[in-house]
């Protein structure tokens, strides 16, 4: 047996010390090309596999349909660094470092998902890269973040949003939660559409029930009947889009017949793809529709998103389209490639023309935007309303 | 908690805990017959269900036909994998073997994201397997009937195999010495492929079955449940087959009742399988249905 442990030490050892070797000649090489002074680099960190794959991948069509249409600044070419964050925060986090230490980039898009944001804040704030999240919803990714900035609203809005619908257009009077907990995004848009909800109703007893799953589950049979005992009017159950479309299958099929209610992830295709017709009538809010555009950019994003993928536009191509406008705009105001230049002209963005809408920046970084509400109906997203903030 | 509740809880552990269990199976069988910890189990699971869900979106077969080529295939896939990874190994000590199979599950995960993409695919569902009837205010999906059923069936099927058939006592030959075997006129790598075309088809079986039942397919798919059946397996007892059975079930029976007796540790439901293995370890490591074997590692 303990030879067996002594060889198996021998073996990890040498593969370490080989691996590492192989990473400072890797390094090399990079930063040799990284001489090139005509280029401008801007990181993406986005998922593209994993749990929030969908998302990811809808926001970096988004950004390279920008960078295609707008790929010149200051007369330098930008060139994209796209890594994939596995919708993970110990990878997020290894991803932005590499973005930020192999590949010296002069600001940083990403990510969908307020955790993997999250993962990165420390990172950016202490490398002094800016980085302009496309849809994490969570306060906390901004916050005492002076190098973290978002062109969407945030869940404090998004979740009185919800909680008003809830209240005003289905007459609810009791609500209960399914959260997410290993997602910041679906815990905090949880507990502000609960505060929003209480307030509503006036009354402290109005959330019936609440209950809890983790990312990557796949049976919610046992949540879901605890929930059925407590007859609310409305369950809010905000998460990724995978989890909560096999969710509301599963409530569907245990004879919860109320409305369910969810927030901004739930806009992928695979959502209606995988809950099929259990997910018909779900009601969520967003940040974009081609309904009811609003900008002259809205239109040309529109069209050419349509001309270079062949399908309709969504909500997270919108975003990022918008994200990486709003950091070529600041590089154009800094005329500068420096970091520290261009996260002082982000910081001063205001009334910037993008596809989602008119995008300033308050002092948190967090922009103030109308949020959109959408029905799943006959297997497709369609407009509700506008609401505008407050 | 009133008694429909109770039911209502009661179908929902047994339609997990009989699919925990039929994925367990072909784990421990492996197990059994050649003392290998298949990591890659998972992820054959994995090549089975996208195997189904591309035959069934691509070719205009009826569901049936796209079910059983897939397992046929899988079964093929299986043991093309042990020829691959393990065979060379086959002589070296097993701790070669055991990293050889996590090398293959990452190897197999990480073919599947390239190949397939990472964004979720939508299982198709045949009708017969989406009804859903009440029983008074208890609701139950046609699938948590056939689950049990399908997983009994293999059970039974599986025992008699290897106890009553000329194979299986080949099988079990192997099982206690390769070279005594082989001496004996037994041919050992053919014994070996058959173990790996039973073992990866039933994996693929287990694969459809979840697909079914929750149908978001991605390249990760077979990671957790193969985790939760490699716990399975060792809670019955690693290689007993009825052990591997009995451990689904209380793997399943216990997560939905947690959560149904305990609501505030919901959020601790995968940890229940986790706290579940360590317990089994520290009390009875040899399983419920686990004979002491002496270690050969």
């Amino acid at each position: 047996m303990k030879k067996i442990y002594v060889s198996l030490i021998l073996v990890v050892s040498m593969l370490s010390s080989l691996f590492l070797a192989g990473c400072s000649v890797k390094e090399k090489e990079e930063e040799a090309q990284n001489v090139d002074e005509n280029v401008i680099r801007i990181g993406v960190f986005e998922p593209m596999t994993g749990a929030s794959a969908a998302g990811g991948e809808m926001t970096v069509e988004g950004i390279k349909l920008a960078n295609e249409m707008f790929g010149d600044v200051l007369g330098k070419k930008v060139e994209l660094v796209i890594v994939d964050n596995k919708s993970d925060k110990v990878e997020a986090a290894n991803a932005a470092s590499r973005l930020i230490e192999k590949n010296k980039v002069s600001a940083i898009i990403g990510s969908y998902g307020s955790s993997l944001s999250m993962a990165a804040g420390d990172l950016v704030k202490s490398a002094k890269v800016p980085a302009v999240g496309c849809s994490p919803t969570n306060p906390l990714v901004t916050l005492n973040n002076d190098y973290y900035f978002r062109v969407c609203f945030i869940d404090p809005f998004q979740g009185t949003v919800m909680a008003n619908y809830a209240f005003n257009e289905l007459k609810a009077k009791k609500a209960a939660i399914i959260q997410d907990v290993t997602q910041d995004y679906s815990v905090g848009l949880s507990k502000y559409f609960v505060d929003s909800f209480k307030e509503l109703t006036g009354d402290k007893n109005s959330i019936v029930g609440m209950t809890s799953y983790n990312t990557g589950d796949q049976d919610f049979t046992a949540q879901l009947t605890n929930i059925k005992q407590t007859n609310p009017d409305v369950i809010f159950a905000p998460g990724n889009y995978g989890e909560s479309a096999l969710l509301i299958k599963q409530a569907r099929s245990l004879g919860i017949d109320v409305p369910i209610l969810g927030g901004d992830t739930w806009e992928a295709p695979e959502f209606i793809d995988i809950g099929k017709e259990a997910v018909e009538g779900a009601v969520f809010s967003t940040h974009f529709t081609s309904e009811a555009s609003v900008t002259d950019l809205s239109r040309k994003f529109m069209d050419a998103y349509k001309e270079k993928y062949n399908k309709e536009p969504n909500t997270f191509a919108a975003l990022g389209f918008d994200d990486y406008l709003v950091i070529l705009d600041s590089i154009k105001r800094a005329n500068s490639s420096d970091s520290q230049k261009i996260r002082d002209a982000i910081a001063q963005t205001k009334d910037f023309e993008g596809a989602t809408g008119y995008i300033t920046l308050d002092e948190n970084g967090d922009a103030v935007k109308s949020a959109i509400i959408k029905k799943v109906k006959d297997g497709k997203f369609s407009y509700l309303d506008t609401i505008q903030p407050k | 908690m009133n008694f429909e509740i109770f039911i209502q809880h009661l179908f929902n552990g047994v339609s997990l805990g009989s699919l925990y269990a039929l994925i367990a199976i072909g784990y421990t069988m492996v197990y059994g017959i050649l003392r290998l910890i298949n990591f890659a189990h998972g992820d054959i699971f994995m090549i089975g269900i996208y195997t189904a869900f591309y035959g069934s979106v691509f070719t205009p077969l009826p569901w049936w036909m796209v079910f059983i080529f897939s397992i046929l295939f899988t079964g093929i896939f299986g043991v093309i994998l042990e020829k691959a990874v393990y065979k060379p190994l086959r002589k070296s000590p097993r701790i070669s073997i055991l990293i050889s199979a996590i090398g293959a599950s990452f190897l197999l995960e990480n073919l599947a994201i390239v190949v397939c993409g990472g964004r979720p695919k939508a299982f198709p569902i045949p009708d017969m397997f989406n009804k859903v009837f009440y029983l008074g205010n208890v609701s139950v999906v046609s699938l948590t009937f056939y689950i049990p059923v399908i997983t009994l069936i293999t059970l039974l099927g599986l025992l008699y195999f290897i106890n009553k058939t000329k194979t299986g006592m080949a099988m079990r030959a192997v099982s206690k010495d390769y070279e005594a075997a082989s001496l004996m006129g037994i041919d050992v790598n053919k014994i070996i492929s058959i173990t790996f075309f039973i073992g990866s088809s039933l994996a693929c079986t287990g694969g459809l079955m979840w697909g079914l039942k929750f149908p978001q397919i991605t390249p990760l798919i077979g990671v957790m449940p193969g985790l939760k059946c490699f716990i399975a397996a060792v809670v019955g007892g690693i290689g007993n087959i009825t052990g591997a059975v009995i451990g689904g079930f209380i793997l399943g029976l216990g997560e939905i009742m947690l959560v149904a007796f305990l609501p505030a540790l919901t959020g601790y439901r995968d940890a229940f399988a986790f706290v579940l293995l360590i317990v089994i370890l520290l009390i009875k490591p040899t399983g419920i249905m686990g004979k002491n074997l002496t270690e050969k590692v």
